[in-house]
């Protein structure tokens, strides 16, 4: 009887922890809501969502978040372009083809680069890349997209690469070892048997790398060069959602109708990353490995 | 009474008091453009009573207005005046905001030290923020594409430009932003063809002040009213201030004050 009440005492012991931090951010989120809908009675969703012009302050003002998403967006794809195959071939690299003394060294390495703060790398990308980007590729100015990009997809590395190491570690050995004895090569086991048994631990690993992208804050703000507008070259400023937030929260007069659009953009930005998650969660699940028989 | 009322009286008091500011304590928040010569009056003015304690933080203009009518802090900084929303606001709350001008700071056009222009007219520089001037040989300069480089719409230096240059007009969207006067000097160092603006405490070795109108930006111009971008820099109070609060703004305006106002980079008043 005595032992049935200490089971019941940690369980809910245990429950009522997970219920306090999931009321926590549930909380932020109600919050979140609150401080943002309010937008919409000064402009309605399409013009929020698809108006062009950036200009909170102005009077009458324009809350057009269009180039911002654009910003974001772009921003993002194109440190998912330099990051994914980076790391995706680092962590096959450490998992497969690298010695483990020269895994032993590289992989705490590829950790240390994520525990760099993004404060330093957004200083580095401002004050040694701009210049550097500017003169090599001769362009007006090295604030821009492709520095942002450059930046972020160094953060994003190590996210990919870490988990797709686990992912592609994981991989039951049996699987190589037929392959192997059916007489493939090492570099035909690793394409045709390793990746596609990883593939749904690679592809969260991408994703989680990808909104780690989209949710950065400091690294847009300081090399992004904050300019509202459309890009259309991967070297015009551009100005990402969460640089905007950060840009302007310290100076929104309290609930005005810049602080609301601030928290607006906040749910824009929840529901990519929301949305990120979702994917995924789904992939996971649809490409989860089973086994060894269902490759 | 019993104990538990007691307890229960004793941290709702507690908690109503530490909510609101104690007497004798100063709460100074506000504009990152006064915060240097706050810091350096609270300093002094510290030392002459110790009985006062002053904490200071910025947080920019808005903030520093937004604090008064919250009466979260007893003064608050500003590099602009008070915004006709901000005094609709205070109207609802009944709060009373009182300027005090305590300094007078001039913004500065800047360009790349290597940049041969050296004179701009005020109608010029808005154009070139308009983005109907695209290159340096339209303004006698060698030909080169401008970068046009501009604080965050929501800071107090922007919002001054924005007045004095713009003549309310929008700045082009393709213009960088960069969120301090710090940052601008970094990028326009950085970059041989931007254009960005500065106050004057902020001039220094990469970068280049430019003639507007034929004048250039310094203490003098200012003071005689010749150098058009220039500006008052405000400490507001909610209603008039009385104890602590007063003594302090005379302080900033007595002579020692404002010798101390020139001490932090900004134009003293006299």
């Amino acid at each position: 009887m005595k032992r049935q009440h200490i089971d019941k005492g940690v369980q809910s012991g245990f429950l009522l922890v997970a219920l306090f931090s999931i009321t926590a951010l549930s909380l932020i989120m109600v919050f979140l809501f609150m401080e943002g809908l309010p937008i919409l009675e000064h402009v309605n969703i399409k013009e929020f969502i698809f108006g062009k012009y950036w200009y909170p302050t102005d009077d009458p003002a324009d809350f057009g978040i269009l180039a911002l998403i654009a910003g974001s967006v772009c921003v993002t794809l194109l440190s998912g372009l330099m990051a994914i195959p980076l790391g995706i071939m680092t962590a096959v690299y450490l998992a497969e083809i690298a010695s483990p003394r020269v895994a032993e060294i590289v992989k705490p390495i590829v950790e240390l680069m994520a525990s760099l703060p993004s404060v330093v790398i957004g200083f580095f990308g401002m004050v040694v890349v701009a210049p550097f980007i500017q003169k090599l590729f001769n362009i007006p100015v090295g604030l821009n997209m492709f520095n942002a990009s450059l930046m972020l997809a160094f953060m994003s590395i190590p996210t990919i690469c870490s988990l797709s190491e686990d992912a592609i570690f994981s991989v039951p050995r049996a699987l190589k070892e037929a392959s192997f004895a059916l007489g493939a090569t090492h570099f035909e086991t690793i394409v045709k048997v390793i990746i596609p048994a990883s593939l749904s631990g690679i592809c969260t690993a991408v994703i989680l790398g990808l909104s780690r992208a989209l949710g950065e804050t400091m690294v847009v703000l300081m090399a992004a060069g904050g300019a509202a507008m459309m890009p259309t070259s991967i070297f015009d400023p551009v100005r990402p959602l969460p640089a905007s937030i950060a840009a302007e929260m310290a100076e929104a007069p309290f609930r005005s109708e810049h602080y609301h659009a601030l928290f607006a953009i906040g749910i824009v930005l929840f529901v990519f990353t929301f949305i990120f998650n979702l994917i995924a969660d789904y992939i996971s699940y649809k490409f989860r490995q089973v086994g060894e028989a269902s490759l | 009474m019993n104990k538990y009322t007691e307890l229960f009286i004793s941290i709702i008091f507690l908690l109503t008091v530490s909510s609101t500011v104690f007497a004798g304590e100063l709460v100074i928040k506000g504009s990152t453009t006064v915060l240097p010569i706050a810091q350096k009056a609270a300093e002094a003015y510290m030392a002459e009573h110790p009985d006062v304690k002053i904490s200071l933080s910025g947080g920019g203009s808005g903030n520093g207005i937004k604090a008064i009518i919250d009466g979260t802090a007893n003064i608050g900084n500003a590099s602009r005046f008070i915004k006709q929303k901000e005094v609709n606001l205070a109207g609802t709350k009944g709060v009373y905001p009182v300027p005090f001008r305590i300094a007078l700071d001039a913004i500065v056009p800047v360009v790349n030290k290597n940049n041969a222009v050296t004179d701009v007219t005020l109608t010029q520089l808005k154009d070139i923020y308009l983005g109907k001037i695209k290159d340096w040989k339209e303004v006698s300069g060698t030909p080169g594409k401008i970068v046009v480089i501009s604080r965050d719409s929501s800071s107090g230096t922007f919002g001054v430009w924005k007045d004095l240059v713009m003549k309310k007009e929008r700045v082009i969207p393709s213009a960088l932003t960069v969120p301090s006067n710090g940052g601008i000097v970094q990028a326009v160092a950085n970059t041989p063809g931007a254009i960005g603006y500065v106050g004057l405490g902020y001039l220094s070795d990469g970068i280049k002040a430019v003639k507007v109108d034929g004048i250039a930006g310094s203490e003098e111009s200012t003071l005689n009213g010749s150098f058009p971008i220039s500006r008052g820099l405000f400490m507001f109070t909610k209603g008039w201030p009385t104890g602590d609060i007063m003594g302090f703004l005379s302080f900033i305006l007595s002579k020692k004050g404002q010798d101390l106002v020139k001490e932090a980079g900004s134009i003293p008043l006299f």
